[in-house]
């Protein structure tokens, strides 16, 4: 249990039954009055964004949270499905749960998904993961000046500016949080 | 000047914690300090004397929403009021303190659990004529640190010439509430309302003095004779911030207590502590002539010189970086 004097950004309640994050967070204490606890809370299911006022008196559930290490396996229809790597379970988030994280992800990868209770609710991708270049125009020296880039597409279909000397087939290093290119593997 | 600390280098001022970095300690540390100076020869000047009560106290004011922090068998004081009354019931006609108080639980932008107090008490006066205190302060301590007038607080002008805006609680409520004030106190949301609809936007243009607020809301502070629903209480408010609470002082002692129980009875119910009745205090009020007494958060004053954004900016240090 959580009490109203323990709101801070970051932390995790559960209010009807849903996941909320504390986005933001602030105290008042108008006159002599009861202490007021004024907070942005996210869904951590559906992003709904809510707004309370709490007292001091109130307390709250934590949201039932944790991380396990599963690999990617294969997308079907609307479904990404990925196993455990300790039990062989499986299960299964949707392409909206996914979202931008599908850019990155190639099969065999591991991740961290997030359950709510027993349930997925998010992934959190490796900071770098290394991709191949499916299709990139041929660099033309002298073509362009130096500090320019070009678009490239990845093996997953995403496509960013790399530096112009990057040839297909090559294997790049990409930061998932920015999304963009770090650097060449060398293999 | 503490020999060997005179010519602090470039790097070890700025190896200081916890200040953000977009803001420079050292400017607002030199103007806090003036301002505070300007605040003591004010006092002097009308004949106030400074006096120092105990921050160590045994039975801080038994107040529903104030929480005291413990030392050992005795409190951290959260403010010095019954030591200062306990003064003026003494003889003394005219005192100000500026104290280190301490409230548990009190973190954000505007509170810090440890914070800076001005207190100062006047006998043979109500709040009326504190208000007027209060003009004349703030303009001394402006004319004192040759700030420009008006204040720039927030990107908006504060002039601080008197007359400051009044504005009594019940029509705050009627001009920028969306309920009126009885319905948000039967429906317990005083204090919602204050925060969300009134407080922002009182104190632009002028400070407002926002005056008589509902009886259960002054455990220390005279009713009004003609008006036994409110408290001869008032709030300074500049910029939205609240910066000080004053009121003309009870000094029935048997009302005194019997509101003292009343908040205990409060303070029991919702499961906080329940302090020891300041009986030292209660036998000293008889003695105590009319008064009018006044806090008032010297972070925030220096907020509102600094045109800072949170009490982090005005302080040296705070908890979290300790």
């Amino acid at each position: 249990m959580y009490n109203a004097s323990d709101l801070k950004k970051g932390l995790k309640i559960e209010i009807d039954n849903d996941p909320y994050i504390v986005t933001d967070f602030q105290f008042s204490k108008p006159g002599k009055g009861q202490a007021l606890y004024r907070c942005k809370l996210k869904n951590m299911i559906t992003g709904v964004i809510i707004s309370p006022t709490y007292r001091s008196g109130d307390s709250f559930q934590k949201a039932d949270l944790s991380e396990r290490k599963m690999q990617y396996l294969y997308n079907q229809d609307d479904e990404f499905w990925f196993m455990d790597l300790e039990n062989y379970e499986q299960t299964a988030l949707t392409s909206a749960q996914v979202s931008d994280a599908k850019d990155y992800m190639t099969d065999n990868l591991e991740v961290d998904i997030l359950f709510f209770g027993d349930k997925p609710i998010g992934i959190t991708l490796p900071y770098f993961v290394d991709l191949i270049v499916q299709k990139a125009d041929p660099w033309a020296k002298g073509d362009s000046v130096a500090g320019d880039t070009k678009p490239v597409t990845l093996e997953t279909g995403y496509v960013l500016r790399v530096p112009p000397f990057i040839e297909e087939g090559e294997k790049l290093t990409i930061d998932t949080r920015s999304g963009e290119y770090v650097t060449r593997v060398k293999e | 000047m503490i020999p060997g600390r005179g010519n602090m280098s470039r790097g070890s001022r700025n190896s200081l914690p916890n200040i953000k970095k977009e803001r420079a300690l050292e400017p607002t540390l030199k103007l806090r300090a003036r301002m505070i100076q300007a605040i003591r020869a004010f006092f002097e000047a009308n004949g106030y004397l400074h006096v120092e009560t105990p921050c160590l106290i045994p039975a801080p004011a038994p107040e529903a929403h104030i929480d005291a922090i413990r030392a050992g068998d005795l409190y951290l004081q959260p403010s010095p009021e019954l030591c200062m009354k306990r003064l003026l019931a003494a003889g003394f006609s005219r005192i100000f303190q500026i104290s280190k108080c301490f409230r548990d639980k009190e973190r954000g932008t505007l509170h810090l659990p440890e914070f800076t107090m001005l207190e100062w008490y006047r006998t043979g006066i109500d709040y009326t004529v504190l208000m007027e205190e209060c003009q004349d302060l703030f303009l001394f301590v402006c004319e004192s640190l040759h700030l420009q007038e008006p204040v720039c607080y927030g990107g908006r002008d504060i002039d601080f010439r008197p007359p400051w805006e009044r504005l009594s609680v019940e029509d705050a409520f009627k001009s920028l509430a969306s309920i009126p004030l009885k319905e948000a106190l039967e429906k317990d949301l005083f204090e919602e309302v204050m925060v969300a609809e009134i407080e922002p936007h009182l104190g632009w243009g002028k400070p407002t003095f926002l005056f008589d607020y509902p009886a259960s809301m002054a455990a220390l502070a005279r009713l009004r004779k003609d008006n036994r629903a409110v408290a001869e209480r008032f709030e300074i408010y500049v910029g939205g911030l609240e910066l000080a609470n004053g009121f003309s002082e009870l000094n029935d002692a048997e009302e005194q207590r019997t509101r003292f129980e009343e908040e205990r009875r409060k303070r029991a119910a919702s499961q906080r502590p329940v302090y020891p009745v300041p009986e030292k205090f209660l036998d000293a009020l008889p003695s105590m002539p009319d008064a009018a007494g006044i806090a008032l958060g010297i972070d925030r004053l220096a907020m509102i010189l600094t045109d800072a954004t949170s009490i982090d900016q005005v302080v040296a240090f705070v908890p979290e970086t300790l």
